[in-house]
């Protein structure tokens, strides 16, 4: 998608969300939604909808693990680091994830086609450890498990 | 439709063992043998080891299969299970007799895994909106008497009681007020908050429209964290299924009342569970907590008096207005009333929710319903309370559950979660994990949470590594006094409560000399 086509989609969600109070959470997760990230250069565009200084966005964006300002790969993981799962074998889990894919917690795969990125609690904790891969939840995960669901999605390695 | 009705939940850990697909093959191999049957996608249980847990309607009751996975499914229907046959080796016999769920005291939680979450005409067929019945008839101040009398303390962890809150919103006057429900349920170990949201919505939507109506607020939001995707899809089902009974909106049930509910989505950020950074965060801004006084009762979401109230308080109130105040303060004991939905997580062999009366032990939580620990090893420590929970040594699981016998030994029953840990846990490295926890969400606002989580990381690096060891525990509980004594909320002011636990009752794991007791 180009710069213009990305803040043509950024000026119709300041639209769509214009008559909404305290409206700046939703308006980011709609761009991220519609973009898979909020592009920097969108940032002032965001700022003057809704009234708000660059800066102030920037940090709302920057304050949210949730939001991104760079595109993750195709598929993301998230594997859950809380305690209940660390009970479970969490720790030796995104050890393996982190093998398997080439790279380290925060990062992209050898191949572009996962992010991997650590969790705090994904409400799994009776069924633990847990991950999600694109928001699909999946618990009792075993290294084998992992590979198995792994290659479901493409070969990374 | 034959009078045949299969249950697969939809619940997040049911889906996370497979149940859509259990639920698929279903479909296919009733249609195959010409079975004609309907299909609810309930609740869950709680009862996560059998999950995905299959139920079939028989004139005797409902039967349990479980856990099944998509290999089972044709052998299931070989065996007779379409006909409610209990011969299959995984037949788990009539669901009300599992001794798991028989023997708990469910009250908020009846519902659960029995009814289709976003059926308006399943919950009115299951007690629901009952309370919010009674209370169009009773004025505003009689609705809050009844939470008042009920007992009920916040849910969410700080345990206030919920009827004071409700009493100030309704007697602060303004143009507009709002209810907001807290369902940024970050603790590690708690699920129950997910729970209500994905498998009896309507109660939570029900418990906030009383509240509104209790308290004069025409509007109320609910914000769910990001980390949490299919409890917002069900929240928005259940609300647009309310909103079309005509149990939500303008002129609720022609009564006149007005109340209008929406979700709103969090970033995963776990400040955000406190509540004065909820409604920042609510506001559009970063979720940074607000010093108190003022009350968000009184300045709250926009500056305008503000009911915030946890998952479970709100979703509590239908029951006490339906049932009546004494009915639920009859269950508990001391000064927490009713009772709590106990979550077992971590390290357990059959892991779920257990509610239960206050007054419950760890000890009986934890064997006689959690059968003890997954991996077959002693149980060495128990967090209670969260993140922020203290690590409770076998010494303490026979204190009863509730919130002044916890806070006596420096614990927290919190929102009720318990993370069980076997004896290859490593407490010092939870103590670190705790620090490095809080580090990394502190908000920032207050000095002793931003820069004493970093310099607690380092000084149990120090200790771990025996680095003038015993030197530097001084200096770590002297950083933990301040940050409990000198934080803003509870991250900071918490923190210490896991570290100082663990330094307690588990010294040996920080290089520590056992206090030899006999000599002492």
């Amino acid at each position: 998608m180009s710069e213009s086509d990305e803040l043509a989609a950024v000026r119709q969600v300041l639209i769509e969300r214009a008559e909404e109070p305290g409206a700046l959470l939703p308006i980011l997760h709609d761009v991220q939604d519609a973009l898979g990230y909020i592009p920097p250069h969108t940032v002032t565009t965001i700022a003057e909808g809704v009234n708000l200084s660059r800066a102030e966005v920037h940090g709302v964006i920057t304050y949210y693990h949730h939001f991104r300002s760079a595109p993750a790969a195709r598929h993301v993981i998230q594997i859950c680091r809380a305690e209940a799962c660390q009970s479970m074998g969490a720790d030796a889990l995104l050890a393996h994830a982190e093998l398997r894919l080439g790279c380290s917690a925060h990062g992209h795969s050898k191949d572009g086609n996962f992010t991997l990125e650590p969790a705090f609690c994904l409400g799994l904790c009776a069924s633990s450890p847990a991950m999600t891969i694109n928001e699909e939840p999946h618990a009792r995960m075993t290294p084998r498990s992992f590979d198995a669901l792994v290659a479901q999605y493409g070969d990374c390695a | 439709m034959s009078g045949l009705t299969i249950y697969v939940p939809r619940d997040s850990a049911a889906l996370a063992v497979g149940a859509e697909r259990v639920a698929e093959r279903i479909a296919q191999e009733a249609a195959i043998r010409g079975v004609s049957f309907g299909m609810v996608r309930n609740g869950s249980r709680g009862l996560f080891w059998l999950e995905p847990m299959v139920e079939v309607s028989t004139p005797a009751g409902r039967v349990a299969y479980g856990p099944v996975t998509i290999d089972d499914v044709a052998d299931l229907f070989d065996a007779g299970f379409a006909e409610g046959a209990q011969t299959h080796p995984l037949s788990l016999g009539l669901t009300d007799e599992i001794p798991y769920l028989k023997k708990q005291e469910r009250l908020t939680f009846a519902r659960m895994g029995i009814t289709d979450p976003v059926s308006v005409a399943d919950y009115e067929a299951h007690e629901g909106y009952a309370g919010l019945r009674r209370a169009l008839g009773l004025k505003p101040e009689e609705v809050v008497q009844q939470v008042l009398d009920s007992g009920l303390r916040g849910r969410g962890g700080a345990a206030f009681p919920a009827g004071i809150k409700w009493k100030t919103v309704m007697a602060t006057p303004a143009a507009q007020k709002y209810i907001v429900c807290n369902a940024d349920e970050g603790d590690s170990g708690t699920f129950s908050d997910r729970m209500t949201m994905e498998g009896d919505p309507l109660m939570l939507v029900e418990g906030m429209t009383i509240a509104g109506i209790a308290t004069g607020a025409t509007k109320g939001y609910v914000y769910i964290r990001s980390e949490y995707p299919h409890a917002i899809a069900t929240m928005n089902e259940a609300i647009r299924a309310a909103e079309a009974a005509g149990f939500l909106g303008e002129n609720i049930l022609g009564s006149g009342q007005t109340f209008w509910l929406e979700v709103r989505k969090g970033a995963g950020s776990y400040v955000c569970g406190e509540e004065t950074a909820l409604l920042e965060s609510l506001e559009g801004k970063r979720g940074i907590v607000r010093a108190k006084p003022p009350l968000p009762a009184i300045t709250g979401l926009f500056g305008q008096p503000t009911l915030i109230n946890n998952v479970i308080t709100l979703a509590s109130v239908p029951l006490i207005l339906a049932r009546g105040a004494e009915y639920y303060r009859d269950f508990g004991v001391g000064r927490s009333r009713g009772t709590l939905p106990m979550q077992l997580a971590g390290n357990i062999k059959h892991g779920g929710l257990v509610e239960k009366a206050f007054g419950v032990t760890l000890r009986e939580l934890l064997y006689d319903y959690g059968g003890g620990s997954a991996s077959g090893r002693p149980i060495k420590a128990v967090q209670v309370g969260g993140p922020l929970g203290a690590y409770l040594p076998e010494s303490q699981w026979d204190l009863p559950l509730d919130y002044e016998a916890y806070a006596a030994v420096g614990g927290t029953v919190g929102h009720g979660g318990i993370v069980v840990h076997d004896d290859t846990a490593d407490l010092s490295k939870l103590a670190r994990y705790a620090m490095e926890f809080c580090a990394i969400e502190s908000c920032g606002k207050c000095t002793p949470c931003r820069i004493g989580s970093t310099r607690g990381v380092e000084v149990i690096d120090k200790i771990r590594a025996d680095n003038k060891r015993v030197e530097h525990v001084i200096l770590l509980r002297d950083l933990c006094n301040t940050m409990v004594h000198g934080s803003l909320c509870a991250m900071g002011g918490m923190t210490p409560f896991p570290v100082l636990s663990a330094l307690d009752h588990f010294p040996q794991d920080f290089g520590l000399v056992v206090p030899d007791r006999k000599a002492a």
